[in-house]
C-alpha cells in the first residue's frame, strides 16, 4: 500500500491514454512505468510509481515546502526568545 | 536520490524534534494509519526524537497483516491447482494462513510467482493461454488504480485466463471503527499519505469534524512524518480539528481523478473482514458485477473457510494502537518472524515484526 | 588445442569466437553418460576441463592432485553454488564459484593455491551453457592466481538438479602470523568496509524473471586475496575479516559480534550505498544492509590503526570506496546496533529467509 517512490520520465510511449506508460529513472534504474494515472506528466517531470503505476506528480516546488516550514519555526522561535 | 534522500537529513530532523518539544505541553497520542509510516520511524528511529510526552500507536495500514485467515486459505486452495500461475506481491508469501503459507505450497509444488505489478501477472496471462492465472490482489486504496488497470486491460483485450483474488480495504471506515471504540486513546492521525495522493483527503474532513480530531496527510521520509507529527500536536495544542496536508508535494485535495474514475468502475464498495479486528462495514473493495468473470473467488468456487487465531494473538489490539507488541506476553517468545502467531508479526510493515527486527533488547535465545 | 598459459593469452581468447571443444552437433547437451565415468566422461574431462585448468597436476590425471607445501599454516575451505540464474551481470555460476572460495581462503588471512571443483550437471544441460561456465572459471582463476587441481563430475536426471551445481574446496597458506578470527576483535576496535554494498544482490534481481528492471549493475564479484594480502603485509594488527555473501553486512556483523561475544555499533551515513542499488532497492523495498555481495568485506583493526588501514585498501582498485563504518565496544554482547542517517539508534539483526520484493 505505501511503497511509492519517486522517479523521473525519461520517455514516453503510446497514444492510447489507458496504454501509455514510459521509462521512469530511479536514482539510475530505468523500469517501464504504466503513466495512465498522469496524463498531464511530461517527460522529465517526476511522478511517484507504486506497482508499476504513477499515482500521482511531484511537485517541485511544493517539495520545498517541507524545509520552509522549518526556517519559517526558526525565525518564529527567534522572534518568540527574544521577546 | 531525488526526493528521497533531502527528507533523511540528520540537521533537519534535529530541528523538528526541537520544535516539537518546544510545542508540546500536554500528553498526546496520535496514531500513524499506513504500515509503511510504521517501518520508517521504527527503521529510521523517529520517535527517538520525539518529545516523551508523544506517543505514538502504530495504526492497522498493513494490507497483508488484515488480510483474513479465510481469504489466505482460499488463496493457497487455488494456487495448489495444478493448471494455476498463482501471482502475488512478495508481502503476502510468509503470511501464515490456519498452518502454513504460500511459501509452503511452492514448496509443495504449487506454481506461485512473486510479481511487481498486477501488469506482471497479466502478461504472463497472455503469454500463456493455456494456464488459469491469479493475482492475488491486496491492498488499501493505493494499490487499487493498478489492480484495477489489470482487470481493465484484460477486459479490453479480452484475456480470459486471468482473475484476481481480490482482498481490497479502505482507510477511513478504518478509522471511523476506531474511533468510535469504547477502549480508543487516540486523540491525532497522521493519513496514509500514499493512499490519500490516490484518493484525495476529503473523505477525513468528515471524521475530523465528528470526532473531533486532527488528520495531517503525511508522507514517508523521516522529515515528512517529524513535519505531520509536529503540525498534529500544533493542532492538539491549539484545540484544532482539522484535515491539513503535509504531504504537498505528492497529494492534492482532490486526489487522483482518473485514478478514482476507473475505480469506481472497476470495484464497488463491499463489507470486508480485517483479521485481528473482525467485520467492518463498508471497508473493502470487490469487482463490479460486470466484472465478474474476472473474480476468482467464484471463478475457482472455493470452499468457505472459518479459522481463529491462536488465542494468545492479540495482534487486534496492536493493529487499533491498544497495545504495542512488547506489551504482547508472547512477543518474541513464543511469537517471532520464524514462527508468527499472527499477522502483525509475519508483514515487514506489521508493527510487531518492525519491532522484532529494529527494537528488541537481544534476548540471546538462539 | 593450445594450452592456455597466461591470462592474457585467455582474456585474447575469450573476445574471439572460442568454440566449444566438445563437438556440439554430436553433444549439444549433457547427458547422463557424460556423468557415469565411460567414453562421454572421458571426453567431457579431456576436451573442456583439462584444457581449461591446465596444469602439471590435472595432468597427472591421477585420483588425486599430489604436492609439497612450504612448512607453513594451512587454510582449508569449502562451499557449494547454487545461484540462478546460472549467469548475471558480472559473472556467473562459475566466476562465484573460484572466487567464493578463494574469498573464504583471504578471510582467514591465507593467500588460497590450490582448488578441487565438483560438478554435478543436470541432464540436458546446454553442453555450450557448461563451456561458459568452465571458461568463466579458468579466467577467474587465473586472475586470482590459483589452480584447479582436482575435480569430479556427476550428472543427475532431469528435473533433479537446477542445472549446474559446483562445489568447490580450496588449501590456502598463511602469511601472517597474526591469528585472524572472531575472536582476536577487542572492544576499541574499528570496522572497516572494503567498499559500497549490495551490487550483487540487486544485478541477480534485474535479470530475475517478473522483476526485471534496466541497469547498469554488474555484480561486484571479485578475488579479495590481493587486497588482503597487501593488508596483512603491511603489519597492521588485523583481528579478523569476513566477505559479506548473502545476507549482506548485516549478517556477516551479526554473526561475528555473537561469536565475539562484543557489541558493534556502526553508522548508517558512513555505509557507501552506490544510487543504481539505492533505487532499486527504494523500488523492491529492500534494506541493502542485507542486499548479497561477492567483492566485499569487512575488517576489524586496532584503533590506532584504523586510518593507516583504510589508506592501505584505498590503495587497491577493489577498497577505493573503504570506509570505517564503526566500532567496538563491550557492552551487550553479541548486538549490532546502528546509528540511523537522522541520528537515532536501531537494532541490525539477522532476518529469516531473503528479502522479498513488497509493496507495503
Amino acid at each position: 500500500m505505501c511503497l511509492a517512490v519517486p522517479g523521473k520520465i525519461v520517455s514516453i510511449e503510446g497514444t492510447d491514454p489507458i496504454f501509455r506508460c514510459g521509462k521512469v529513472n530511479f536514482g539510475g534504474i530505468v523500469k517501464q512505468i504504466n503513466l495512465a494515472y498522469v496524463p498531464e506528466a511530461k517527460i522529465g517531470d517526476y511522478v511517484l510509481v507504486h506497482v508499476g503505476f504513477a499515482i500521482s506528480t511531484v511537485d517541485e516546488a511544493e517539495a520545498q515546502q517541507v524545509f520552509e516550514y522549518l526556517r519559517q519555526m526558526g525565525e518564529l522561535a527567534e522572534l518568540e526568545e527574544k521577546q | 536520490m531525488r526526493f528521497i534522500d533531502e527528507y533523511r537529513d540528520e540537521r533537519a530532523a534535529r530541528h523538528y524534534s526541537h520544535a516539537l518539544g518546544r510545542i508540546t505541553r500536554k500528553p498526546w497520542t496520535i496514531m500513524e494509519v499506513c504500515g509503511g509510516q510504521t517501518h520508517s520511524i521504527v527503521k529510521f528511529g523517529v520517535d527517538e526524537l520525539l518529545p516523551p510526552a508523544v506517543t505514538l500507536v502504530h495504526g492497522p495500514g498493513c494490507p497483508v497483516c488484515v488480510t483474513p485467515v479465510e481469504l489466505i486459505e482460499k488463496a493457497m486452495e487455488i494456487a495448489s491447482l495444478p493448471n494455476v500461475m498463482f501471482c502475488s506481491f512478495g508481502d503476502m508469501l510468509r503470511v501464515p494462513g490456519i498452518s502454513r503459507d504460500l511459501l509452503a505450497v511452492k514448496a509443495d509444488g504449487g506454481d506461485v510467482r512473486i510479481v511487481y505489478s498486477p501488469l506482471d501477472a497479466l502478461r504472463l496471462a497472455m503469454d500463456n493461454p493455456e494456464r488459469e492465472v491469479v493475482f492475488f490482489a491486496v491492498g488499501f486504496e493505493t494499490t487499487a488504480p493498478a489492480n484495477a488497470m489489470a482487470v481493465f486491460q484484460a477486459s479490453q483485450r479480452g484475456v480470459h485466463n486471468f482473475s484476481l483474488l481480490v482482498s481490497h480495504v479502505l482507510v477511513p471506515p478504518a478509522m471511523e471503527a476506531i474511533l468510535s471504540s469504547p477502549e480508543n486513546r487516540v486523540q491525532g492521525f497522521l493519513a496514509a499519505g500514499h493512499v490519500c495522493a490516490v484518493m484525495g483527503y476529503t473523505e477525513y474532513e468528515p471524521i475530523a469534524l465528528k470526532h473531533h480530531v486532527p488528520i495531517v496527510v503525511t508522507g514517508f521520509e523521516p522529515l515528512d512524518i517529524l513535519q505531520g507529527i509536529y503540525m498534529c500536536v500544533r493542532q492538539l495544542e491549539q484545540g484544532r480539528a482539522e484535515v491539513e496536508n503535509q504531504y504537498s508535494r505528492s497529494v492534492r485535495r482532490e486526489g487522483n481523478l482518473p485514478a478514482q474514475k476507473l475505480i469506481r468502475q472497476i470495484f464497488r464498495v463491499v463489507p470486508r473482514k480485517w483479521r485481528g479486528v473482525g467485520e467492518i462495514p463498508q471497508s473493502g473493495l470487490g469487482l463490479q458485477e460486470a466484472y465478474a468473470e474476472f473474480d476468482a473467488e467464484t471463478r475457482f468456487g472455493v470452499a468457505h473457510h472459518t479459522a481463529d487465531e491462536p488465542e494468545e494473538c492479540i495482534s487486534g489490539l496492536i493493529l487499533q494502537g491498544i497495545k504495542k507488541p512488547h506489551e504482547c506476553p508472547a512477543f518474541g517468545a513464543r511469537c517471532t518472524p520464524e514462527h508468527p502467531l499472527g499477522a502483525t508479526m509475519v508483514s515487514s510493515e506489521g508493527a510487531c515484526a518492525a519491532y522484532y527486527q529494529y527494537r528488541r533488547p537481544k534476548n540471546h535465545d538462539r | 588445442m593450445r594450452l592456455i598459459t597466461n591470462i592474457e593469452d585467455q582474456k585474447t581468447m575469450t573476445g574471439n569466437a572460442f568454440v566449444c571443444p566438445i563437438p556440439l552437433e554430436q553433444y549439444p547437451n549433457v547427458l547422463l553418460a557424460h556423468g557415469g565415468g565411460g567414453k562421454l566422461t572421458h571426453q567431457l574431462i579431456e576436451k573442456m576441463f583439462l584444457p581449461e585448468f591446465s596444469n602439471s597436476m590435472l595432468g597427472a590425471r591421477h585420483d588425486g592432485a599430489v604436492f609439497d607445501l612450504p612448512a607453513s599454516k594451512l587454510a582449508f575451505t569449502t562451499d557449494s553454488y547454487v545461484v540462478q540464474p546460472l549467469f548475471f551481470p558480472g559473472g556467473d555460476i562459475g566466476t562465484l564459484a573460484v572466487n567464493g572460495t578463494v574469498n573464504d581462503l583471504a578471510m582467514c588471512g591465507a593467500r588460497a593455491l590450490y582448488l578441487s571443483a565438483g560438478f554435478i550437471l543436470e541432464e540436458g544441460l546446454a553442453m555450450d551453457t557448461l563451456w561458459r561456465v568452465i571458461r568463466s572459471m579458468a579466467l577467474a582463476a587465473a586472475e586470482a592466481g590459483v589452480q584447479l587441481v582436482t575435480g569430479d563430475t556427476k550428472v543427475v536426471d532431469r528435473g533433479k538438479g537446477d542445472g549446474v551445481f559446483i562445489n568447490t574446496a580450496g588449501i590456502g597458506l598463511i602469511e601472517s602470523k597474526a591469528a585472524v578470527s572472531p575472536s582476536s576483535v577487542q572492544p576499541g576496535d574499528a570496522i572497516l568496509l572494503s567498499g559500497d554494498i549490495g551490487r550483487h544482490g540487486i544485478a541477480i534481481m534485474a535479470v530475475r524473471q517478473g522483476l526485471e528492471f534496466e541497469s547498469t549493475i554488474a555484480s561486484d564479484c571479485a578475488p579479495l586475496s590481493g587486497i588482503v594480502m597487501s593488508l596483512l603485509a603491511s603489519g597492521i594488527a588485523v583481528h579478523c575479516l569476513r566477505d559479506l555473501t548473502r545476507g549482506g553486512l548485516a549478517s556477516a556483523l551479526v554473526e561475528i559480534a555473537e561469536t565475539a561475544r562484543l557489541h558493534f555499533e556502526i553508522e548508517e551515513a558512513a555505509i557507501p550505498v552506490i544510487e543504481e542499488v539505492q533505487g532499486a532497492c527504494e523500488i523492491l523495498g529492500f534494506d541493502p544492509l542485507y542486499v548479497a555481495n561477492e567483492g566485499r568485506f569487512v575488517a576489524f583493526v586496532a584503533p590506532r590503526e584504523a586510518e593507516r588501514a583504510l589508506e592501505q585498501l584505498r590503495a587497491h582498485p577493489l577498497g577505493a570506496q573503504a570506509r570505517i563504518i564503526g566500532t567496538v565496544r563491550d557492552d551487550n554482547p553479541g548486538l549490532v546496533t546502528m546509528r540511523s542517517r537522522i541520528g537515532a539508534t536501531r537494532i541490525v539483526d539477522m532476518i529469516s529467509g531473503e528479502q522479498l520484493p513488497r509493496i507495503c
